[in-house]
């Protein structure tokens, strides 16, 4: 057991053998931090207070510490999330690579402190490893370096892709990432230029 | 004095700054570790703990009297070791509250400001001064070396402590990003900036040890308070209200998870 988780279980253990009078069940507490969250915040620029309203997965996701969801929730998380990707309609799910690298590399978007007159970007650099050239990039998701040398550019893998960027939990419940497309963050032409980013084989991922 | 140190904080920085991207993320990492060192014993905070002394001691406020006599926890007066303590339960308001909560508390009864007056300001911006952040630079100076020791005795502390945790695992807005989604793994970054996993001990130790902060990016001292607001800004939440009960539970989960290690801010960060 690691120290911090023992602390935790010690703290709770002598609460319940304090006894103490406001003792509260861990549904309670849970109940009572989200009214608490809600009175906290005051809305600013493009955050509004709804942005604590959680829809379903982010209010699973949030239960039980971080812990993993168990596998039979996870999969119908899973399938609920990808029956609402969109894909666009005209079919073609890779842009411009060129435009992808600048969508990867701009970190502004949906924060109160940003324009909502300007295009959010998708900050990929600060969580995944993408073109060699860049070594400035986080390690919060996996190396993205080779990602269709890797895996070829087939419509199957096209498809997976732009949809992996629409909504990251139709493929892995609880991702960390964010759902671009579901929640509006990038729109079809960015998404299809991030595509192209990782799949387009004159694209410096893939070199 | 104050224009040196400005001066040569800028130079090192950007000397730093190029040399990182011109080596590998490790190298970078030793380096800004290697600048955080050579500046130890320069620290800028220093002049907002001087500040913050004087404003501890000066008569102001519409009752004309210092916060000399304040209650931080430790009693009237008592300063030294006060913050390694906070958050903690408050007999005389009933509520949990960490420093900067109190620091209003005080500035309201004792030197008699309205509630708007001792909540102006909480983070200057470079130009604007703020007195708040000079109060905490002081207060906290004066638990250096000092062991943290966060209480959860009283029921609202624990309280306070699981509903900070839970608020830690809340995820939400345009991004689905709780506080988790960045500091509950071991070893990973953002760009090149290492990210404390804030439920491993020693990581949540070292984090939270060594703020307040003087930033060289902003020539501001940072608190607690500056630290989870410019947090959940970039989480895409709304705007964290200054001393808000959210802000004092978050405090009170990563408090209470540092204990035991010793307290060592003022710091200086990137």
């Amino acid at each position: 057991m690691k120290p911090l988780t023992r602390a935790i279980l010690g703290a709770s253990v002598s609460a319940i053998l304090a006894g103490c009078a406001t003792a509260m069940s861990e549904a309670d507490i849970a109940k009572q931090a989200v009214q608490v969250l809600r009175a906290s915040f005051n809305e600013r620029g493009q955050a509004k207070l709804d942005r604590l309203n959680q829809d379903s997965p982010q209010a699973q996701c949030s239960r039980d510490d971080g812990k993993p969801l168990a596998a039979e929730a996870g999969a119908a998380l899973e399938k609920a999330q990808f029956d609402l990707i969109k894909y666009p309609a005209d079919g073609k799910l890779l842009g411009d690579w060129r435009e992808g690298e600048k969508i990867a590399q701009t970190g502004v978007g949906k924060q109160f402190s940003d324009n909502p007159a300007t295009p959010a970007g998708g900050n990929c650099y600060a969580c995944h490893q993408i073109a060699p050239q860049e070594i400035s990039y986080g390690t919060i998701g996996p190396s993205l370096l080779g990602f269709g040398k890797l895996r070829g550019n087939s419509e199957a893998i096209q498809k997976y892709t732009y949809g992996k960027v629409y909504n990251p939990q139709a493929y892995t419940a609880c991702s960390n990432m964010p759902r671009f497309g579901h929640n509006g963050i990038l729109t079809e032409k960015q998404m299809q230029d991030v595509t192209a980013l990782l799949l387009d084989p004159n694209s410096p991922v893939n070199k | 004095m104050q224009q040196w140190i400005r001066g040569a904080v800028i130079a090192v920085s950007c000397t730093v700054t190029g040399a990182a991207w011109a080596q590998a993320g490790n190298d970078a990492i030793k380096k800004i570790e290697e600048y955080r060192q050579a500046l130890a014993g320069g620290n800028p905070a220093e002049l907002w703990e001087a500040r913050g002394e004087d404003l501890w001691k000066k008569k102001a406020g519409p009752n004309n009297v210092s916060l000399e006599t304040c209650d931080l926890g430790m009693g009237p007066g008592k300063v030294a070791g006060a913050y390694t303590a906070l958050p903690k339960f408050f007999a005389d308001t009933g509520r949990v509250m960490d420093l900067e909560t109190r620091l209003v508390h005080c500035r309201m009864t004792i030197q008699g400001l309205s509630e708007a007056d001792a909540k102006k300001r909480p983070f200057g911006n470079g130009t604007d001064r703020s007195d708040n952040e000079a109060l905490v630079a002081f207060i906290t100076s004066e638990s250096k070396g000092i062991k943290m020791n966060v209480a959860m005795n009283h029921p609202k502390e624990r309280e306070m402590f699981e509903m900070g945790k839970k608020m830690f695992f809340f995820r939400g807005g345009p991004h689905d990003f709780a506080c988790a989604t960045c500091h509950s793994e071991t070893g990973k970054r953002i760009r090149l900036q290492d990210l404390p996993n804030l439920t491993e001990t020693k990581d949540a130790q070292r984090a939270y040890t060594t703020w307040p902060a003087y930033r060289v990016s902003q020539g501001e001292l940072r608190t607690f308070q500056w630290r989870l607001n410019d947090c959940f800004r970039q989480q895409r939440f709304p705007d964290l209200k200054f001393t808000s009960d959210a802000s004092i539970a978050i405090t009170m989960f990563l408090a209470r998870n540092a204990n035991g290690a010793e307290f060592n801010a003022p710091a200086i960060k990137r």
